[in-house]
């Protein structure tokens, strides 16, 4: 005889949980994929505003790479693993919590996340703390249109924002190595600055459950990970708030991560970056080429302040 | 069901096929490349195909080192000399998908600029260490020839070939310094090396302790030995 029969092994014996369940709900998100692209033609937003932000008339990064390289632990840590373990992820119902120091705490639905300000189009360069960029024409609106309506108290200093977590339908913290719920933040003074986009969408719709449905934070002049994405509270605080990569490895990923060429990472240089859909790298720029946020830094330590 | 098998190994279109297979992950790279070199885009090589392409053939090289090192335990336990046959083979895999992993970092991501290249060796850890394993292996490719293991005598060929357990570890421990965070599949790859290295280290015991009377009786006599009476 030359090969025994196999003993009656099931796939279940011999794969580990994690991967047979992700199995199934790969499985049944492919069959729910067809029904969804479809029902995403409908996500058009009307009424946006075309602005003058165009990233210095740098060519826009194809839409699916916008949507298939995406960094969103929650649903995989491979690049392509978000756009496809995020697509029975729902977005509504869906809440949004502003509260902490504020006159006015509120609370916004999914319809009402659209009508917070009116919607404008930037299109902003997006560079990854990992050297690779985009140029991603986002739709949204300034965090200081919101940030005003809930009137910050003289004890604000710091925003606080959290983003949506369900061990069910996401990865535990075990397997991705971060702690969940992912929470970021910036200064006051930054939040306001008129660069900080609150997005709901891009390339004209809404946005995908990949790129942070329904409402994500966009802060162009730091490194991707600061822009938390499915947001579902932000809190005016008083004093710094703890930031997921920070907590993970505070000697590579400072509070304020701003893209700067001339601090490199501990494990890699900061001063090239590769833009998806080029095969060699380009130089980094200061503040990823945002100069007006300088002011907010004068007479800080860039480099201890990393 | 041992000679069959035997005449299988034996067979020369059993390592023509082993030959054919393990240049599958580099023909897989090959089409893509070619479309993106001349179209501009790949969607099998991911939004960023350079990054794709050296995490793929970084992947590999430890794969084949991996597999290079299990021909020996499995030829043991399944006494199967015939298996020594393709360990050359695919050790020099793992060196040429560790080739392509340098080329594409130092082409296209250090534009062949050997001072940033170097700045990069002496600053980040995980780079020091995989060229550490790249500097181990070339020794072990070239001296991988019938020829060299003549020229050096078998002990000593053997002897030089342990590096391949170092280049191994140090493949591990650079893919699990360049991770963020999800550690699984370094740690997996590790795991596996570990395994792999505690055979031998079971086989060297067992050897050594049936082996631990004779050297040593032939050491308390070595002049009568080697005295003519």
């Amino acid at each position: 005889m030359l090969i025994r029969k196999p003993a009656d092994l099931r796939y279940s014996d011999i794969t580990p949980k994690q991967f047979y369940v992700n199995r199934r709900r790969f499985l049944a998100g492919s069959l729910a994929f067809g029904a969804l692209a479809s029902a995403a033609r409908a996500g058009n937003l009307s009424d946006v505003k075309k602005t003058s932000y165009d990233a210095g008339g740098e060519k826009v990064t194809p839409l699916d790479a916008i949507t298939h390289y995406n960094n969103f632990y929650e649903f995989g840590t491979g690049k392509e693993d978000p756009a496809q373990n995020s697509q029975k992820f729902r977005t509504s119902p869906w809440t949004l919590k502003v509260d902490g120091d504020v006159a006015k705490p509120m609370t916004f639905d999914q319809d009402s996340l659209l009508k917070i300000a009116p919607l404008e189009e930037r299109i902003y360069r997006h560079r990854c703390v990992e050297a690779w960029s985009i140029v991603v024409p986002w739709i949204g609106f300034p965090l200081n249109a919101l940030l005003k309506q809930v009137e910050p108290t003289a004890k604000a200093k710091y925003v606080a924002f959290e983003t949506f977590y369900d061990s069910k339908q996401m990865l535990s913290e075990r397997e991705a190595g971060i702690q969940f719920p992912y929470v970021e933040g910036l200064r006051l003074d930054e939040a306001m600055h008129p660069l900080a986009l609150l997005a709901v969408g891009l390339y004209g719709e809404k946005l995908p459950n990949q790129d942070g449905a329904p409402i994500r934070l966009v802060v162009p002049w730091k490194y991707g990970f600061k822009s938390a994405k499915s947001l579902v509270r932000i809190r005016l605080v008083e004093k710094q708030p703890p930031t997921t990569w920070n907590i993970s490895a505070s000697n590579e990923y400072g509070f304020y991560s701003n893209v700067n060429p001339k601090v490199d990472h501990p494990r890699w240089s900061q001063a090239k970056e590769r833009r998806l859909g080029e095969l060699f790298k380009r130089d980094t720029l200061m503040f990823n080429g945002y100069p007006e946020v300088a002011s907010l830094y004068a007479g800080m330590d860039l480099r201890k302040n990393y | 069901m041992n000679t069959l098998f035997g005449k299988i190994l034996a067979s020369r279109w059993t390592k023509v096929a082993l030959f054919a297979a393990c240049l599958i992950p580099f023909l897989v790279l090959l089409g893509p490349f070619y479309k993106l070199l001349t179209t501009g885009v790949a969607p099998e090589l991911t939004a960023n195909p350079v990054e794709y392409i050296t995490h793929d053939t970084g992947t590999w090289t430890i794969r084949f080192l991996l597999i290079t090192l299990c021909v020996t335990p499995l030829r043991k336990i399944f006494n199967q000399p015939r298996l020594a046959r393709y360990r050359r083979m695919l050790g020099l895999f793992a060196f040429f998908y560790l080739c392509l992993h340098f080329m594409t970092w130092f082409i296209l991501d250090k534009a062949f600029s050997f001072s940033d290249m170097w700045a990069d060796v002496v600053k980040r850890r995980f780079i020091t260490v995989g060229m550490l394993g790249f500097a181990m292996l070339l020794p072990l490719a070239i001296t991988s020839t019938a020829g060299w293991v003549r020229r050096l005598g078998f002990a000593k060929w053997q002897r030089l070939h342990r590096l391949i357990y170092f280049a191994a570890l140090a493949g591990v421990i650079h893919y699990y310094w360049l991770v963020k965070s999800d550690v699984r599949l370094p740690l997996m790859y590790g795991a596996i090396l570990t395994v792999l290295m505690f055979y031998r280290f079971f086989i060297w015991k067992q050897t050594a302790a049936k082996r631990a009377p004779a050297p040593r009786a032939a050491a308390t006599s070595p002049s009568t030995a080697s005295l003519p009476d």
